[in-house]
């Protein structure tokens, strides 16, 4: 050993082979700490968790489809003849971008699997974030400390949204090309700058030569970048924070209750990728998507009837399919100053997709604001336990599928044979009172469901047993739960409204009436947690083992 | 009942929790007791798991293969039928699904079966400690304190306005990627060139229409002549030009004034893309006169001058003024007097100097 090199030898001497590719990897990037870290870190498991790591596959899966199909893809709107083998479009003249298309399809082996691929992923990735979303929203996920990783998942989702947009553009068929046709006229309606966004997005006047080559960049090169950076920050966040868990016996704000990450949530979630890739090469290789050779090459003056986007823009569709241009002799197209403001098409696409996304990132911080709690949480809420935010959630989601249908309305009306006018008039009616009548439905269902908890915490479960008492009465025995399930009933709290507080000054700022205003609405429906008194009143003789036995107690039945 | 914000700032307890003292409630009982498995304890069993776990990973052998057999052995060319196009996807996808399903299942399999499944509880620990919250703060008021970036405001406000600047040439440098819009959308190609009117031809062939041809109740998709044989920007002066002809009942027809000779013997042209957002209105209810966009239902009515009758179109079609030339050919007597398509802010202004 030289004087220079003050290493000694290590003290450490890995036995198994195992253990000496560990050693080295440790001994020059450190990296027994981080597995010191992980190596056992505990996750909890819920069958709702998994639809984040199903986004994640997905998303997996899209990279890995996509880089296949850039090597057959010409994204160029020259014009050319189709000189492929699939016949009926020989020698019609198209774009290179579709003729590409049509190659990587008929011409490609695996081409077709892989186009389908994608796209099932694709669809199946904004799917997942939103249910993901969903399920973060309805269990209060959202709450301290990971209002931050909320937003970064709404952002995903808005970049999801994108990343599928600009891909099912590309391939340049008549479908795509009339979704493009659309967002043009959208980006026309925009008061001062329309013209002008829709002439420098597209190179120049619709449909123009450029607009394809712009979409593939930011679809493989800007979009899939900023994805690959949110899901980066949101792995981050949830190490940082830990996993959140559902409420029962032994899990509290204090602890994480799970299996280690290795090996079995590790094999679990591995395995799970797998899985995911299988079902959606099945659907793939047995249910045809986006078959654009059924379309033709894009062509301003034809369109087929029932044109649909991808799922995740039929809600924007819809609502513009939902707006009335005129009412009677109103129009709501207005000349203003001598300039033209297109309510009819502004409106629609913008202000409901402006609302829900600015409600949605608004959110974690209007709930806290309303109900002043700054506490931590990691125990996640039932959806049942928090009805107002329950009601919101699916009142949101209502209205949003009310948009979503109407982008079908023409193939309800198809399907049912119903008026397709009758549709659109039902679906604008259902528009405003759809999220109305979900949220009392909604708020009364939960509340019902949190009765019903407290019913079976106080007097047991049902056993489908029925006795009849010597005097002939019959009864249904009811057993009681173990303490381990009733804790899973009884163990939440049911905040009550919080009246409004005077500032330093001894003032209640309007602003303040207007919370507390608000926490009455959000808290004063509420059922509160059945207590160890309720349950000894419950059972009448709390001495008597047999009313625990479920034997002969009057006070079961019901 | 519950602790009330009583504005102190480290008050957990903010939340009003009624009815929840810590006497009242139930007290948590622990994690449940762990319940063996069957492999746990039977050894039987848990060799079964273990065979089972194998035979997916076997499945998914299989799965690889039939992917391979079916790249290789399915060749495509030129005259591959579809159906063998169709029969190799669904081998791929077969396949693909059994190699990732038995990979996946198997594991999950081995680790729900035969990996210990006791729950563990780990502690929680704070995101940030007081102290490292306390130390970044004064690092930062340092930091901040070294710059002097406070006591010296000239230096503050002329970095400021230097960064808030530096970004504009970031923006103008896209100026470039499309033209200036100027009076591009409202023109289209039916304009008379050096005083010769343009004719009505087939979509998509580009054959002249004889006035004779229409009979009534038929409809045409148009284009103007010379459409095809444009050298460049076609589909751009095809996603302005494109029209609707039909012919009705000269009865039927209610033109308002000064638009009584914008038909001919009932024919009438209207354009094809949808004031609402560009759309092709490509369907004709012949019975009802009707003309219905696909895209989101705008609808139109022919006897009167395409005015909307219902969705979310705001204005009418603009109609092309035809007549017959000596050929008995039917042409357009000048452009749209009206912008066509989608309406944009400068709209109005163009349709009052084509007016003019």
């Amino acid at each position: 050993m030289s004087a220079a090199s003050r290493a000694e030898a290590p003290a450490f001497v890995a036995k198994t082979k195992v253990g000496r590719i560990t050693d080295f990897v440790d001994e020059r990037v450190g990296g027994s700490g981080i597995l010191r870290e992980f190596g056992r870190k505990v996750f909890p498991d819920h069958w709702s968790f998994m639809f984040g790591e199903v986004a994640l596959y997905s998303f997996v899966i899209l990279l890995l489809s996509g880089t296949f199909l850039t090597f057959f893809f010409d994204p160029s709107m020259a014009e050319t003849h189709y000189d492929g083998s699939y016949l009926p479009l020989k020698n019609v003249e198209m774009s290179v971008a579709y003729s590409t298309s049509l190659d990587i399809s008929f011409d490609v082996r695996g081409g077709l699997f892989m186009r389908q691929v994608h796209h099932w992923a694709a669809l199946l990735f904004v799917a997942s974030i939103a249910v993901h979303m969903l399920r973060v929203f309805f269990t209060g996920a959202f709450r301290k400390p990971r209002e931050m990783n909320w937003v970064v998942g709404s952002v995903l989702l808005i970049l999801a949204m994108a990343a599928g947009f600009t891909g099912y553009s590309l391939p340049d068929d008549l479908l795509s090309g009339n979704g493009l046709r659309i967002i043009d006229g959208v980006m026309k309606a925009i008061p001062v700058v329309g013209t002008y966004i829709s002439f420098f997005f597209f190179g120049g006047e619709f449909p123009g030569t450029a607009v394809i080559g712009r979409l593939y960049m930011l679809h493989i090169l800007l979009v899939p970048a900023l994805i690959l950076l949110m899901i980066v920050l949101h792995l981050f966040m949830v190490v940082v924070h830990k996993h959140t868990q559902y409420p029962g016996p032994g899990r509290n704000d204090g602890n994480v209750v799970g299996y280690p990450l290795g090996p079995v949530y590790a094999a679990k979630a591995g395995g799970f990728f797998f899985i995911v890739f299988g079902v959606i090469a099945l659907m793939a290789g047995f249910f045809t998507i986006n078959p654009i050779w059924n379309y033709g090459p894009y062509d301003p003056s034809p369109v087929s009837a029932g044109t649909q986007p991808d799922w995740y823009i039929g809600f924007v569709d819809g609502a513009l399919r939902l707006m009335p241009g005129v009412i009677g002799d109103f129009q709501f197209e207005y000349v203003v100053f001598g300039y033209t403001l297109t309510l009819n098409v502004l409106l629609p696409a913008l202000v409901p997709a402006g609302i829900l996304f600015t409600v949605m990132f608004m959110y974690p911080w209007i709930e806290s604001w309303i109900t002043k709690d700054t506490r931590e949480h990691h125990v996640l809420d039932r959806p049942r336990n928090a009805p107002t935010r329950t009601a919101i959630g699916v009142a949101g989601f209502v209205w949003y599928c009310v948009m979503w249908a109407a982008a079908g309305s023409d193939l309800i009306a198809t399907h049912f044979r119903v008026s397709l006018n009758d549709v659109t008039y039902w679906l604008r009616a259902l528009f405003f009172i759809g999220p109305v009548i979900a949220f009392m439905v909604a708020k009364r269902v939960a509340l019902a469901l949190q009765r019903k908890d407290r019913e079976i915490a106080l007097h047991g479960r049902e056993t489908g047993r029925i006795v009849r008492l010597p005097h002939g009465e019959f009864i249904e025995v009811h057993a009681p739960l173990d303490e381990y399930k009733r804790y899973k009933l009884v163990g939440f709290e049911s905040p009550a409204p919080l009246p409004a507080v005077a500032n330093d000054h001894g003032i209640v700022t309007r602003k303040e009436k207007q919370r507390a205003f608000l926490s009455k609405w959000f808290f004063e429906d509420r059922v509160a947690p059945a207590t160890p008194a309720e349950l000894e009143a419950a059972h009448g003789h709390p001495a008597h083992p047999a009313v625990e036995a479920g034997q002969e107690s009057k006070s079961l039945s019901h | 009942m519950g602790n009330h914000s009583d504005g102190s700032p480290n008050h957990s307890g903010t939340v009003a929790t009624a009815g929840q003292n810590e006497v009242e409630k139930f007290q948590d009982p622990g994690i449940p007791p762990h319940r063996l498995r069957l492999a746990d304890t039977d050894p039987k069993a848990a060799k079964r798991a273990e065979r089972q776990v194998a035979v997916l990973f076997g499945a998914s052998v299989v799965g690889t293969l039939i992917f391979l057999v079916a790249y290789f052995a399915i060749d495509l060319g030129d005259g591959t039928s579809i159906a063998t196009i169709r029969l190799q996807n669904a081998l791929l996808g077969l396949g693909t699904a059994f190699a990732m399903l038995g990979i996946g299942t198997g594991i999950v399999h081995w680790a729900k079966a035969l990996m210990p499944d006791h729950e563990v509880s780990e502690e929680r620990h704070p995101i940030r400690t007081e102290e490292d919250r306390l130390a970044a703060v004064r690092i930062v008021d340092d930091i901040v304190e070294e710059t002097g970036i406070k006591r010296r405001p000239l230096i503050r406000n002329t970095l400021l306005g230097a960064v808030a600047l530096a970004p504009l040439p970031a923006i103008a440098v896209f100026g470039d990627l499309g033209p200036r819009p100027d009076r591009a959308l409202a023109h289209t190609m039916w304009a008379p060139q050096e005083g010769k009117l343009k004719r009505l031809t087939r979509d998509p062939d580009g054959t002249p229409i004889k006035a004779s041809d229409v009979t009534i109740g038929s409809a045409f998709h148009v284009i103007p002549e010379g459409l095809n044989e444009l050298p460049e920007g076609k589909l751009n002066e095809k996603a302005k030009a494109v029209v609707l002809l039909m012919r009705l009942d000269p009865a039927s027809l209610n033109p308002s004034e000064g638009r009584e000779d914008w038909s001919y013997n009932g024919i009438v042209a209207y354009s094809k893309i949808c004031t609402h957002v560009g759309c092709p209105v490509a369907l004709y209810e012949q019975q009802t006169h009707h003309l219905l966009c696909p895209c989101h239902q705008s609808t139109f009515d022919l006897t009167n001058e395409c005015k909307v009758i219902f969705g979310p179109a705001s204005r009418p079609l603009p109609q092309l003024p035809i007549a017959v030339d000596a050929e008995g050919y039917l042409v357009a007597t000048s452009d749209f007097n009206e912008p066509v398509g989608p309406s944009y802010w400068e709209r109005d202004e163009h349709e009052r100097s084509i007016k003019s």
